[in-house]
Formats: C-alpha cells, sequence, structure tokens
C-alpha cells in the first residue's frame, strides 16, 4: 500500500522512476528478462524476440502518432527501408552488424525526413494520407530498384555476427535484441523529459498554441518524423536478422495497420502503451493459431479461417478500443495500479 | 516504338471507362465525406462487399439479374447503416482522427468477412451485359466497359438531379455545410448521417458490381479504393464535380500509363499526382478551401 510520494523538487517529479517501488518493479523485470532464456523454448525464444522488434517499431509509432499527433500509414514501409538497409550491407560488403543496424536506422530516419517534408503545408488526415502515398511510392522502388533490392525475389540476410559468435536461432539473437530494445524503449521514455519531447507533446494538444510559445512546428514534425522512422529502420533491421530473408512482401500495408492498431490498442501517447500494445497484437495472432489447432478434432479445416479471423480480430480490436476505452491497455494498466496504491482506503 | 494512334485512342476510351467508375466509388466517398466529415478509408472495401453479395445472389442462389441487384442494393443500405451506427455514430463528437483511424480497422474487418464466407480466391462474375463489342468510328471497345460506363453515367445523373431538387438531397447540402444550422431549422442531422452511409454504400456496391463484371471480384479487389483515394483527393473531398472530372482524368491515366509503360507504373503515377496535389492544392480542384496549414 503506497498513498502518495511527496516531492520535493522538479527533478523528483520529472524523473524517470518516482517512487522505490518502480525502481523495485524495473529491476525485476530486467531480471526476469536475464532469466527468461532459462526457462524457454525455441518457439517462445523466438516470439519474445519477434514481440521485442515489434515494440521498438511500435514505440516508434507512439513518437509520432501518440505524443506528436501525425497519423502515419506508411510505418511498415520504413522498417522495410531498415530491412533492405542491412540486407544490402550485409550482404554487399559485410559489414558489423551493429554499424548495420546503426545504418538502418539512418537511412529510414532520412527517407522518414523526407516523407514529414509535406507537412510543411499539410497536416492530419491530408498527412496521413501523404504517409499512404509514400509507401505506395516506396513499395514501388522496392519491387523495381533489382540491382539494390532483389526485385520480386528480394535479398537473402547472412546470418547476425557479432566477435565472432554466429546468431543464427533466436535462443542466440534474443542477446542482440533483448538489449537494444531495453535501450532504445528507455531512450524514448527519456525523450519526453527533454526539450524536444515536450514540444511533441505540446504540438500534438494544440499546435496554434505551441507556436505561439516558440516551438518550429515544421522543425519539431520532421525530427518526430526522423525519430519514428529510425525506430522502425532499427526494427526493420533486427526483423531481416531474424527472418533472414527480405521481399517486397515483407512489410505489406496490412502491417502498417498493425502498429497502427497496437499503438491504439496499447494507449496512443504512453511508452507503456506502446509495449503493451506490441504484446497484445504479437501474442493475439499466435493465441487463434492455438485456438485453431485445438479446435482441429472438431472442424477439420480450422486453420484455414485463421487469416480470415485475424483480420476480423484486428479490425475489432481497433475499433473496439477507439469506442470503449480510448486510452487503451495503459488506461485499463493504470487504474489497476490505483487500486493498488490506494487499496484498503478506496476501492 | 511507333504510338499508333488508333492504340491511343482505345487506350483512352478504356480509361475513362475504368475512370467513370472510379468517378462513381469517389461521388460514394463524397457522400460520406460532405454529410459526416469523415473520411471514409474503407470505401473500396464497401465497394468489395458489395461485389460480394451481388455474387451471393447471383451465383450462389442463382437468382436473375432483376431479383439480385436491388437486393444486393437493399443489403449494402443496410450493411452501411450498421456501420454507421454501431462504428461512426459513436466518436462523432470525437476527433476526426479516431473516426478515421475507425474506418481503417473496418478495412480490416470488411476482408476479413469476405474472405471468411467466400474465401481469397478470385471469382467472375455472371455474365449479364450484352457481349457484342462496340466500335464507334474504327475504335473497339469492350462491351462491358462501355455499359459499365453508361450505367455509371446514368447513376451519377440521377444522384445529381436528387441533390439538387429532392428534400433529402437539400437536407444532406444543409447538413454539409452548417451542422447546427440544418439541426436548427429542422433537420434530423443524425438522421442524415445515416442517411448519406446508406446511400454512399448503395452507391459503391453499384460501382462494384459493375467493377466486378469488368475485372472479376476478389478479396484484394479493395485496392481500387487506393485510386478511387486518389481521385477525391484531386477532386476535392467535398466536390462531387471534383470526383466526376478527377475520376475521369485518373481513370484516363492509369490506362495510358498502364498501356505504354507498363501496369507496375500505375499506382506510381497516381500516387505521384497525388503527392503533387497535397503539396500544391491540398484542397483540390474544386473542393472548398478551408483546409488548415501549419
Amino acid at each position: 500500500m503506497r498513498i502518495a510520494t511527496a516531492k520535493e523538487s522538479y527533478a523528483a517529479d520529472e524523473g524517470l522512476f518516482k517512487t522505490d517501488t518502480q525502481r523495485v518493479w524495473f529491476g525485476l523485470l530486467i531480471a526476469g528478462l536475464l532469466v527468461y532464456p532459462l526457462g524457454a523454448s525455441n518457439y517462445w525464444m523466438f516470439l519474445a524476440v519477434l514481440v521485442m522488434i515489434n515494440i521498438i517499431s511500435t514505440t516508434g509509432l507512439n513518437v509520432l502518432t501518440g505524443y506528436t499527433g501525425q497519423v502515419s500509414l506508411g510505418h511498415a514501409a520504413f522498417m522495410a527501408v531498415g530491412a533492405y538497409t542491412v540486407a544490402f550491407f550485409d550482404g554487399r560488403f559485410g559489414t558489423p552488424v551493429l554499424l548495420n543496424l546503426v545504418l538502418a536506422g539512418t537511412v529510414a530516419a532520412g527517407i522518414g525526413y523526407l516523407v514529414g517534408l509535406p507537412s510543411l503545408r499539410i497536416k492530419g488526415l491530408y498527412l496521413a494520407i501523404a504517409t499512404l502515398a509514400a509507401a505506395v511510392i516506396l513499395g514501388f522502388i522496392f519491387l523495381n530498384w533489382t540491382p539494390v533490392t532483389g526485385g520480386l525475389r528480394g535479398l537473402n540476410v547472412p546470418t547476425a555476427r557479432i566477435l565472432g559468435i554466429e546468431m543464427a536461432t533466436p535462443d542466440r539473437l534474443y542477446w542482440l535484441v533483448m538489449p537494444i530494445c531495453v535501450v532504445m524503449v528507455l531512450a524514448a521514455k527519456n525523450l519526453f523529459r527533454t526539450r524536444v519531447g515536450r514540444a511533441f507533446i505540446a504540438i500534438r494538444d494544440r499546435d496554434i498554441s505551441a507556436e505561439i510559445i516558440g516551438i518550429s512546428l515544421l522543425r519539431y514534425k520532421l525530427m518526430s518524423f526522423a525519430i519514428s522512422s529510425f525506430y522502425a529502420g532499427v526494427a526493420g533491421g533486427l526483423w531481416a536478422y531474424l527472418f533472414r530473408v527480405v521481399t517486397p512482401e515483407s512489410f505489406p500495408a496490412l502491417a502498417s495497420i498493425f502498429f497502427l492498431a497496437a499503438v491504439i490498442v496499447g494507449g496512443a501517447g504512453t511508452i507503456i502503451g506502446g509495449i503493451f500494445g506490441a504484446i497484445f497484437m504479437t501474442m493475439v495472432p499466435e493465441y487463434l493459431k492455438l485456438v485453431a489447432t485445438a479446435l482441429v478434432p472438431w472442424f477439420p479445416d480450422a486453420s484455414i479461417y485463421l487469416a480470415p479471423v485475424r483480420n476480423i480480430i484486428f479490425g475489432a480490436l481497433i475499433v473496439g478500443f477507439l469506442i470503449f476505452e480510448p486510452m487503451g491497455l495503459a488506461e485499463v494498466w493504470r487504474r489497476v495500479r490505483r487500486f493498488f496504491a490506494l487499496w484498503p482506503f478506496r476501492t | 516504338m511507333a504510338v499508333e494512334f488508333i492504340d491511343v485512342v482505345e487506350t483512352s476510351l478504356a480509361g475513362l471507362g475504368t475512370g467513370a467508375l472510379m468517378a462513381l466509388t469517389g461521388v460514394a466517398f463524397v457522400i460520406i465525406y460532405k454529410a459526416t466529415k469523415v473520411i471514409n478509408l474503407a470505401i473500396g472495401e464497401m465497394l468489395m462487399i458489395g461485389a460480394f453479395v451481388f455474387y451471393g445472389f447471383s451465383a450462389g442462389l442463382s437468382l436473375p439479374i432483376w431479383a439480385s441487384v436491388p437486393l444486393t442494393l437493399v443489403v449494402a443500405a443496410i450493411i452501411g447503416g450498421v456501420i454507421e451506427r454501431t462504428m461512426i455514430r459513436p466518436l462523432m463528437k470525437d476527433n476526426p482522427v479516431s473516426v478515421f483511424m475507425v474506418t481503417i480497422g473496418l478495412t480490416s474487418i470488411l476482408i476479413g468477412v469476405v474472405e471468411l464466407i467466400w474465401s481469397a480466391e478470385p471469382r467472375r462474375l455472371p455474365e449479364f451485359l450484352p457481349s457484342q463489342p462496340i466500335i464507334i468510328a474504327d475504335a473497339f471497345i469492350p462491351s462491358k466497359t462501355f455499359y459499365s460506363f453508361l450505367i455509371a453515367a446514368a447513376v451519377m445523373a440521377v444522384l445529381i438531379t436528387v441533390f439538387a431538387f429532392w428534400r433529402g438531397g437539400i437536407a444532406l447540402r444543409a447538413t454539409a455545410t452548417d451542422r447546427a444550422a440544418a439541426s436548427s431549422v429542422g433537420i434530423d442531422v443524425p438522421g442524415v448521417f445515416s442517411f448519406s452511409w446508406m446511400l454512399a454504400a448503395v452507391v459503391a456496391a453499384l460501382a462494384g458490381i459493375l467493377v466486378g463484371s469488368v475485372g472479376g471480384i476478389s478479396s484484394a479487389m479493395g485496392l481500387f479504393g487506393l485510386s478511387v483515394f486518389v481521385v477525391v483527393i484531386v477532386g476535392g473531398l467535398d466536390s462531387i464535380a471534383g470526383a466526376l472530372v478527377a475520376g475521369l482524368f485518373i481513370g484516363w491515366l492509369e490506362a495510358m500509363v498502364g498501356r505504354f509503360l507498363g501496369g507496375e507504373f500505375k499506382l506510381l503515377a497516381t500516387f505521384s499526382i497525388l503527392l503533387v496535389v497535397l503539396v500544391v492544392r491540398p484542397y483540390g480542384l474544386f473542393g472548398t478551401h478551408e483546409i488548415e496549414r501549419l
């Protein structure tokens, strides 16, 4: 039971962890992440790596959509840019893994910057449509710039190697993805304790007022696009190392909707929401697979209906959360925490 | 490569045929946008579900054409009304971005429903248009393209007349101009919202039947909606005339690009135009100049 915490300075109020309880929980989380591989099968390791890649990407989209208020329908295309960058550099030049990932993020950020340029003239839904157009054009480039992207057949990605250690399987890759994921999520959390992050929030809440108090809208919107695409690029690069092949079909338009759904379901504008959303949206199809397998004795062709049912559930989750729980799972989590924080005195 | 004049003419005519269908779907989009200010990303999927319902009646139940078309339109109207009441109405007071994202979710739901019932395989609609090809001067036009152009033109003429003279059409335009004022002179604004979604679903279903009869139907035919999206942005989101002009133009352009550069350049061309229009003239050719930009 914890009633309240008296804060005596702005630093304490703005702190990353506000109470000892939070520090303890965070320590437990890190410990859990370190211990997890000991008990997990290969399948669960694969899922963990996939979830973490999606967490990175969703956090990126959350910076743009949740915190800056700019809806992007092209997030998966930026992931594809990152994946292609990794495939190109590792396959062609054999550059080190970490350098490739930084390159993936940087190239994606550069393209994100370009895609953000129309925000000079348009905003809101029109900008969302512009990102959709950019995604379509990027898709065209992936398909037709054969010397670099391999055209329809795509590119094969070599095994990730760090210090001579091959990371071919998810249980090895985990040790690459997990630290990157933790660092990037913490970086995003910290971003919103700085001037830049607060400027993003100000733009989301009331753009005209933000401009009047001295925030250059264009500059910060472009910065938000670039940061968001950087996250997507790194996630795409890790994705390439996990699946080892990148084709134009790797990141369909529906994948952008997947990340948008993850942001909405998790809770736009909270870091924890992005994490919840990514976990939830990645696990739903897996759970459906389990259900379908369990139903096979009664309905032999249950697995045929898997893809359509998944589409329906994705859509229904977006619609349902927007109507009934617009703040997402993060708000549910906040209510649960509040209940326990005030527990015996107020329910 | 020498481009033959007759080839250009034939491609142009075929493009205008597709363009008329884009314009018709664009009108469905504009009806919704005018009345409710909702950008409906799911218009292509509403077209798709209309085409599949028609398939269900005409091929699945083998009903004659004169029965299955009206039945399809009735079902489409019901679907449109249900979508409006359950998904759009609860969010009308929220910001437009939420409603926009609901229509994205709707896209996914409609694709899922169609694949669940009819599977993802492409299908052909039963033939119902005359198959005698049309020859204008020396140019050869596929009959389906020709007749779907005529039907689309007729439907749009009816719609424009309805908006100009019928009470309901005037109520819709009044709601588009000023919701509060319309409400205060006794127009049932929520009713207009429902009506606009039902009407748009009917128009989209009609377009879906025509598109499907020309090119077959599949769960991916919602992609047609992407081009329609370009059409309405270029024409202006709230302008029916804009949808007509831009529809014919984009249809013509796609046909020309597809014929002389290759099919993969179609979307590239239309979306490049979309980007240029968004940056240079975001309200489109005939749209209201009320866009905010900062």
